[in-house]
C-alpha cells in the first residue's frame, strides 16, 4: 500500500530539488491512498502537479512537508536503492544519447539489484527477457533502441521496469506521445500486466478516456490539489471534470465495454 | 525538443550490428567478454605503441639492443637512449592521451551529449590558465610541499567544471548542443583572455615556452612531470572505476537514473570531480591538447557499442596509444621540426567534430 500524507513541496523553496528552468507546478496538501494491487490513475490537466507528485511518490523529490509511505516504511527513510527495488518509474519519454540495445535497456532494471562492480548475472538476463516478453518485445532484444518506434520504446521502458521486480510502478503519461492503436496496446498491456502480476501501478494521465478505460480507482489533480479521488465510476462526473478541464462533457457508459466514456461537448463558459 | 537527441543522429550509417552473443551464454557473461577481448586488443595497441614510439627519432636505435640484458646500462647508448631520452615522452602521452579519453566519455555521458569533451567545454582551458600561473610565478607556490603546477591545473579544471555543471543541473534534460557548444566557446575565450593577461606580464622567454605550451606539447624530457601529475591521475582513473554502471543510467537521464537506484547527486559529483582531476592531470602534463575526448570515444563506441563498463577503460587504452601515435607523427612528420601534438589532434579531430555536428543535424 502506497500511502501520501499531506504531501506539500514549492519549487524554488526545497533545496534538494535538481533545478529547473521554469518552476513546474507545486503540491499542497496532497493525500492519497493506493491499496496494493490497484490500478490508480491521477488524472488532471497539464500543469495540474501529476508529474511532481509522481516524483514523490517515486522519492525522486522529497517533499517539503507530509511524508510518503510504501507499506508503512516512509520512503525518506530508506536508500536510493531500496526505493528503487520496490518502486519503479516509466518515465513519459525517453531519449537516449548513445546508442544502447533493447535487451541493454531491459538489463539497466536490474541495477538496483547489483553491486557497484557487478555484471548481470545469467539469472538477471533471464528476468530482463521475461520482462520483454510480458511486454512482447522479446524479438527485438538484438535491435538498437533508438531505431525503435514511440510504441514499441515504451513498451521496452516497461519491460526494464518490469526488471526491476519491483511491486509498484509508477507510469508517467504512458500514452502521451502515442497514436490511437498503441494507446490501446499499452492500455491493455498495462491491465494485462496487473491482471496476471498483480502489479500496484500509478498511472498519471490528463486522458479521460484512457483513465476511464484503465484505472479502477482516481484521484482528481489540479494546482497541486486532490479535488476528487475514489472509484473511477464515482469519481469521474460531469461536474467535476467541468471543473476540472473547463470542457462540458457527456459522461456514459459504453454498450460494448462496459466501461465509462467521456465524450466531450464544448469549452464550458 | 530541447536538450535531446532524436534516434537518428546519434547513430549514423556506420552503426553496425552489434556482436552475436555466443549461444547458450547470457550477454551478462557476454559483457565480461566483451570487456576482456575489448581490454586486451586496445591494451596491446596502447602497449606496442609506446614500445615504438621512443626508437624513432634522430638517431636510431633497436629494440633488440634496448633490452640486451648483455651490455651493462652505462655502456648501453640504445638504452640509454631509449629509457633516459624518450621513454618519458611516450608515457606521458600515454598518460595524457587516457586520461582525455576517459574525461571525455564521463563528460559526455554526464551531460548526455556526445559532443562534450573537456576540450569543447573550456575545462582544459581552465586547466591550462591554472597551469599558467603555476608556471608563470613559481615562486608563490613554491612553499608547497608537493607539485604546483598539476594542482593549480586541477583547481582551474575544477573552476571550470564547477561552471559547466551549473548550466547543466540547470536544465534537467541534459545540456543541448546549441547551450553546450556556446558555454564552452565562451569559456575558451574567457580563459584565453585571462591566459593573455597573465602571458601580458610574464617576461619574453617565459612567453615563448608557454605559447609553444599551449599548443598542446609532450615536450617532457624526464620523469619529475609525470611523476608530480600521477598521483592526480590515479586517483581519477580510481573514481572511474566506480561509474560506469551509474553513467550508463545517467545517459538516460538523471530520474530515469534515480527511479532505479543511482545516487544521481552524489554520482554526478563523484563523476564532475574525477574528469576535473584527470582534465587537471593531462593539462598540466601536455598542455591544452584537443580532439582527444572526441575522436577516441566516437571509434571505440564504433567498434564495442555504448556500454559504458566497456566504452570507459577501452577508451582510455586507446587514448593512451592514439595520443603517443599522434605524438610520433608530430616527431616525424618535419622532421627535424618536433610540432606540438596539439597541431595534429586538432588537423585530426576538428574535420572530425565537424562531420559528427552535420550527423546530429539540425534537430536540435
Amino acid at each position: 500500500m502506497l500511502q501520501a500524507d499531506n504531501v506539500t513541496l514549492e519549487y524554488g523553496a526545497t533545496p534538494g530539488g535538481q533545478g529547473f528552468s521554469l518552476a513546474p507546478p507545486g503540491l499542497h496538501g496532497v493525500s492519497l491512498t493506493v491499496p496494493t494491487g490497484a490500478l490508480f490513475g491521477i488524472l488532471g490537466p497539464n500543469g495540474s502537479g501529476k508529474t511532481t507528485l509522481l516524483r514523490v511518490l517515486a522519492g525522486i523529490l522529497a517533499p517539503a512537508s507530509g511524508r510518503v509511505r510504501l507499506d508503512g516504511t516512509d520512503l525518506r527513510g530508506l536508500s536510493r536503492r531500496d526505493v528503487a527495488r520496490r518502486v519503479a518509474v516509466v518515465p513519459q519519454e525517453t531519449h537516449l544519447a548513445f546508442d544502447y540495445s533493447v535487451l541493454e535497456i531491459a538489463l539497466m532494471g536490474r541495477y538496483p539489484h547489483l553491486g557497484t562492480f557487478g555484471l548481470e548475472g545469467p539469472r538477471d538476463v533471464e528476468i530482463a527477457r521475461e520482462g520483454l516478453a510480458a511486454t512482447g518485445t522479446q524479438h527485438l532484444e538484438r535491435r538498437s533502441f533508438s531505431t525503435l518506434s514511440g510504441g514499441e520504446k515504451q513498451r521496452v521502458v516497461i519491460a526494464s521496469a518490469l526488471a526491476q521486480a519491483a511491486g509498484l510502478m509508477l507510469l508517467d503519461e504512458p500514452t502521451a506521445s502515442l497514436d490511437l492503436g498503441y494507446q490501446m496496446e499499452i492500455a491493455s498491456l498495462l491491465r494485462r500486466l496487473n491482471e496476471q502480476r498483480g502489479a500496484t501501478m500509478v498511472i498519471a494521465t490528463h486522458d479521460l478516456n484512457f483513465a476511464a478505460n484503465v484505472c479502477g480507482d482516481l484521484a482528481l489533480l489540479r494546482d497541486g490539489r486532490v479535488v476528487a479521488s475514489g472509484a473511477t465510476e464515482s469519481v469521474l462526473t460531469r461536474e467535476r471534470i467541468a471543473a476540472l478541464y473547463g470542457v462540458e462533457v457527456e459522461v456514459a457508459r459504453h454498450p460494448a465495454t462496459g466501461r465509462l466514456v467521456v465524450v466531450p461537448i464544448r469549452k464550458a463558459s | 525538443m530541447a536538450g535531446e537527441l532524436s534516434p537518428a543522429e546519434v547513430r549514423g550509417p556506420t552503426s553496425s550490428p552489434r556482436p552475436e552473443p555466443v549461444e547458450g551464454r547470457g550477454p551478462g557473461s557476454e559483457v565480461r567478454r566483451r570487456l576482456l577481448v575489448a581490454t586486451t586488443c586496445f591494451g596491446v595497441f596502447a602497449f606496442v605503441v609506446c614500445l615504438v614510439a621512443p626508437l624513432v627519432g634522430p638517431t636510431p636505435i633497436r629494440l633488440w639492443r634496448v633490452f640486451d640484458r648483455s651490455i651493462p646500462f652505462h655502456d648501453n647508448v640504445d638504452a640509454q637512449i631509449f629509457f633516459i631520452a624518450r621513454l618519458p615522452r611516450a608515457l606521458a602521452g600515454a598518460l595524457v592521451g587516457s586520461a582525455l579519453a576517459a574525461s571525455g566519455v564521463v563528460f559526455q555521458a554526464l551531460l548526455r551529449n556526445p559532443l562534450a569533451t573537456p576540450f569543447t567545454l573550456g575545462v582544459s582551458a581552465g586547466a591550462a590558465l591554472g597551469a599558467i600561473l603555476a608556471i608563470t610565478y613559481p615562486l608563490a607556490l613554491s612553499a608547497l610541499p608537493v607539485p604546483a603546477v598539476p594542482l593549480a591545473s586541477f583547481a582551474g579544471s575544477l573552476f571550470a567544471v564547477g561552471i559547466v555543471y551549473g548550466l547543466a543541473t540547470a536544465r534537467r534534460l541534459g545540456l543541448s548542443t546549441h547551450v553546450l557548444l556556446l558555454a564552452g566557446v565562451t569559456l575558451n575565450a574567457f580563459f584565453s583572455a585571462l591566459i593573455l593577461f597573465v602571458q601580458y606580464f610574464a617576461d619574453q622567454s617565459q612567453t615563448v615556452r608557454t605559447v609553444r605550451w599551449l599548443m598542446g606539447d609532450l615536450d617532457v624530457a624526464t620523469y619529475t612531470p609525470i611523476l608530480a601529475a600521477l598521483p592526480l591521475a590515479v586517483v581519477a582513473f580510481a573514481a572511474f572505476a566506480w561509474l560506469p554502471r551509474s553513467l550508463n543510467l545517467l545517459a538516460v537521464g538523471t530520474d530515469a537514473a534515480a527511479a532505479r537506484g543511482v545516487d544521481v547527486l552524489r554520482t554526478q559529483r563523484l563523476a564532475f570531480f574525477s574528469a576535473s582531476l584527470a582534465t587537471g592531470a593531462a593539462v598540466s602534463l601536455g598542455g591544452p591538447i584537443g580532439f582527444i575526448g572526441i575522436v577516441v570515444p566516437h571509434l571505440v563506441r564504433l567498434l564495442v557499442g555504448a556500454d559504458h563498463r566497456i566504452v570507459l577503460p577501452a577508451s582510455a587504452l586507446f587514448g593512451a596509444g592514439f595520443l603517443v601515435a599522434c605524438d610520433v607523427l608530430a616527431r616525424t612528420l618535419l622532421a627535424p621540426i618536433e610540432l606540438p601534438v596539439g597541431i595534429i589532434t586538432a588537423m585530426l579531430g576538428g574535420p572530425f567534430f565537424l562531420w559528427l555536428l552535420v550527423r546530429q543535424g539540425g534537430s536540435r
